[in-house]
């Protein structure tokens, strides 16, 4: 039966839950459940281990870390993700930096889940792709999953990993159904999916981006453009390998993300590809992402803002010169 | 409370371990022995002796910038905690925290901090985890005055007090956050009042007196024990050195408080305090003192010995520990 973005986390939580008595979840509203994500836990392991928070980030954040440093495995909701400047105190300076500070002493398995992106009329305070903000803080791991059985195996990973992992997840696939693997699927951190093989171009696609891309290279085979698509599924750790042997097959790159152009996922990647790739490469790594404004409200100023299908293919089109 | 000869005569070594230890940190910071910044807690070893006395091993701390007084009296090595001022590989973190980041989790030292109000949460969840994995263990968070600002204090209490969590907060009122006299940054005289607001005991208390810090750290333990939430109790105390050993190099002539001032703190001494409490009981001899400072200054010097002979950290392990695993 195909399952859903938000089935396959809600999924993923209850296996783990049940698997590991030490974890527990928390955050703003886990026991009614806003997005669906974790509807039902409360019943299944009661309110001991399903804990409402009251909504003060920086409070409960740290309360998580807490809770890994001293034994437990926390999963804690930050509803959305750009709540988490709230809390940058305890999610950069304590939990990204006590296990290094501390000479490997402490443990921090914590997971963090946060709802990301523009879903149609958000404003900028509610649709932001926030994670190069993590990118540039050794000590924390970054998952952006951009399907649903991706969603549940590395979520799964995520909440077994001892290390503070936090979980990008895109509000606009909430509604995306597929198959998923049946029995303990789990998806390692740090395997990039060719998600679609080519000769002409490599794309690397983040997260929404992913189906997205997928859409407009369908369309540009018809024209016998062949594009190789590249879903990193985690931006920390990341498979280098599997991008730069893409590209050295390829010779072209463009990279697309709903962050920013300035200091965002793509400009690290691309700059990646142009570092350790240049030889390979028969043109500039092109990037496709949000323009750097904060994401409007009114639609046409969102659509203007977003990267799209349109901005990917020009991009695209650009690198192989057709 | 009957607290015992032992138990007293524990806590005074406890309060010459910190003081002596500090006192050498100062001098050999001053003498540009130690890397980076070094802050002291002479003056404030009561509060930190009489809570962790009240503790049992299983249970936890945080602390602070100004830590080195909570993590000795937690059970922390001198020699260890020594070397890892020095940056030397046999640190307590290997040489990658420093003064103001030591960490012992086999002692439940969850660490100091560099970030004022950042160990508050952290308590917090510590005490959270007790409740979620069902251990019977309390956790202790020392902060300062300045860290009752923060917005983390108040979120902390908040949700400790909603889940009634097994801890118990700290707050040494020393008068000072950095070089600005906390009557002028701060809303209230008490900070223990600011309890009120989360519907939790507040208690001040004599921070100077040690055997008064014991038997309220001890009564606020038995309730967060007992699953009856947390208390916040602030000890009343003072910072008899600066902010950070040589602070006049940021501030020329420039000084922030009086010489009478610290005079007059100086007069409550935590340690003269206790030895006028012992010789007027006639519990506790002099020499029993005596033999206490002169065991302390011997163990002093070997962890300085070690410190200084141990060695640095090889710069290939600059890339080790930012992952578990």
């Amino acid at each position: 039966m195909p399952t859903t973005f938000i089935q396959a986390i809600n999924q993923a939580l209850s296996e783990e839950m049940e698997r590991d008595p030490l974890t527990f979840v928390m955050g703003e509203d886990v026991v009614l459940s806003a997005f669906g994500a974790t509807k039902g836990l409360i019943d299944k392991f009661g309110p001991r281990r399903v804990r409402n928070t009251p909504i003060a980030e920086a409070g409960f954040v740290g309360a998580a870390v807490g809770a890994a440093m001293a034994g437990a495995r926390p999963i804690c909701e930050v509803e959305f993700a750009s709540f988490f400047y709230c809390a940058m105190d305890q999610v950069c300076n304590q939990a990204a930096k006590l296990r290094y500070m501390s000479g490997g002493q402490a443990r921090m398995p914590i997971t963090f889940r946060c709802v990301y992106g523009a879903m149609g009329g958000a404003a900028a305070q509610h649709s932001e792709t926030v994670y190069a903000q993590f990118l540039s803080v050794p000590g924390i791991k970054l998952v952006v999953p951009s399907n649903p059985s991706d969603m549940k195996g590395l979520l799964k990973s995520a909440i077994r990993d001892d290390n503070p992992v936090i979980v990008f997840e895109h509000g606009a696939l909430g509604g995306q159904r597929e198959e998923i693997p049946a029995g303990d699927h789990l998806v390692p951190l740090g395997q990039a999916a060719i998600k679609r093989t080519g000769e002409h171009a490599t794309v690397v696609a983040i997260g929404a981006m992913v189906p997205r891309t997928l859409r407009v290279a369908e369309k540009l085979a018809r024209e016998d453009i062949s594009v190789e698509v590249i879903d990193p599924r985690t931006l920390v750790p990341l498979d280098e390998a599997a991008i730069l042997a893409s590209v050295e097959k390829t010779n072209r790159a463009v990279v697309v993300d709903e962050g920013h152009w300035r200091g965002g996922a793509a400009a690290d990647i691309a700059a990646i590809i142009g570092e350790k790739a240049f030889d390979f490469l028969d043109g500039p790594v092109r990037r496709v992402t949000t323009l750097d404004v904060p994401i409007p409200f009114s639609p046409p100023l969102e659509k203007a803002a977003l990267a799209n299908e349109a901005k990917i293919e020009a991009a695209i089109r650009a690198a192989v010169g057709r | 409370m009957d607290l015992g000869k032992d138990k007293m005569l524990e806590m005074y070594r406890m309060m010459t371990r910190i003081r002596l230890f500090e006192t050498q940190v100062r001098d050999l910071a001053t003498a540009s022995e130690i890397p980076g910044f070094v802050h002291v807690s002479i003056g404030e070893e009561a509060s930190a002796t009489g809570v962790c006395a009240a503790l049992r091993p299983a249970d936890r701390i945080t602390s602070t910038h100004r830590g080195h007084g909570h993590l000795i009296a937690k059970g922390g090595r001198l020699d260890r905690m020594m070397a890892e001022i020095f940056g030397k590989r046999t640190g307590y973190c290997k040489g990658k925290g420093g003064s103001m980041h030591i960490v012992d989790f086999s002692l439940g030292i969850l660490g100091a901090n560099g970030i004022v109000g950042g160990g508050i949460p952290i308590a917090t969840g510590s005490a959270l985890a007790a409740v979620v994995t069902q251990r019977d263990e309390v956790t202790a968070c020392f902060f300062g005055d300045g860290a009752s600002n923060e917005g983390t204090f108040h979120e902390s209490l908040n949700l400790a007090a909603v889940w009634k969590l097994p801890v118990i907060y700290v707050c040494e009122n020393n008068g000072f956050g950095e070089f600005t006299p906390m009557q002028t940054v701060t809303s209230v005289t008490d900070i223990a009042v600011r309890a009120q607001a989360y519907g939790i005991p507040g208690i001040v208390i004599d921070g100077n007196d040690v055997l008064e810090v014991y038997r309220c750290a001890s009564e606020a333990i038995a309730r967060a024990r007992a699953g009856e939430g947390p208390t916040l109790i602030e000890c009343k105390t003072y910072r008899w050195e600066g902010h950070v050993v040589g602070e006049q190099a940021f501030l020329g002539k420039a000084s922030y408080r009086s010489e009478e001032e610290v005079a007059e703190w100086k007069a409550r001494c935590p340690l003269i305090r206790f030895e006028k409490f012992a010789a007027e009981s006639g519990m506790i001899s002099a020499a029993e003192l005596k033999k206490i400072r002169a065991e302390t200054e011997v163990e002093l010097e070997a962890a300085v010995k070690f410190a200084r002979e141990s060695p640095l950290p090889d710069p290939a392990e600059v890339t080790d520990d930012v992952f578990s695993g």
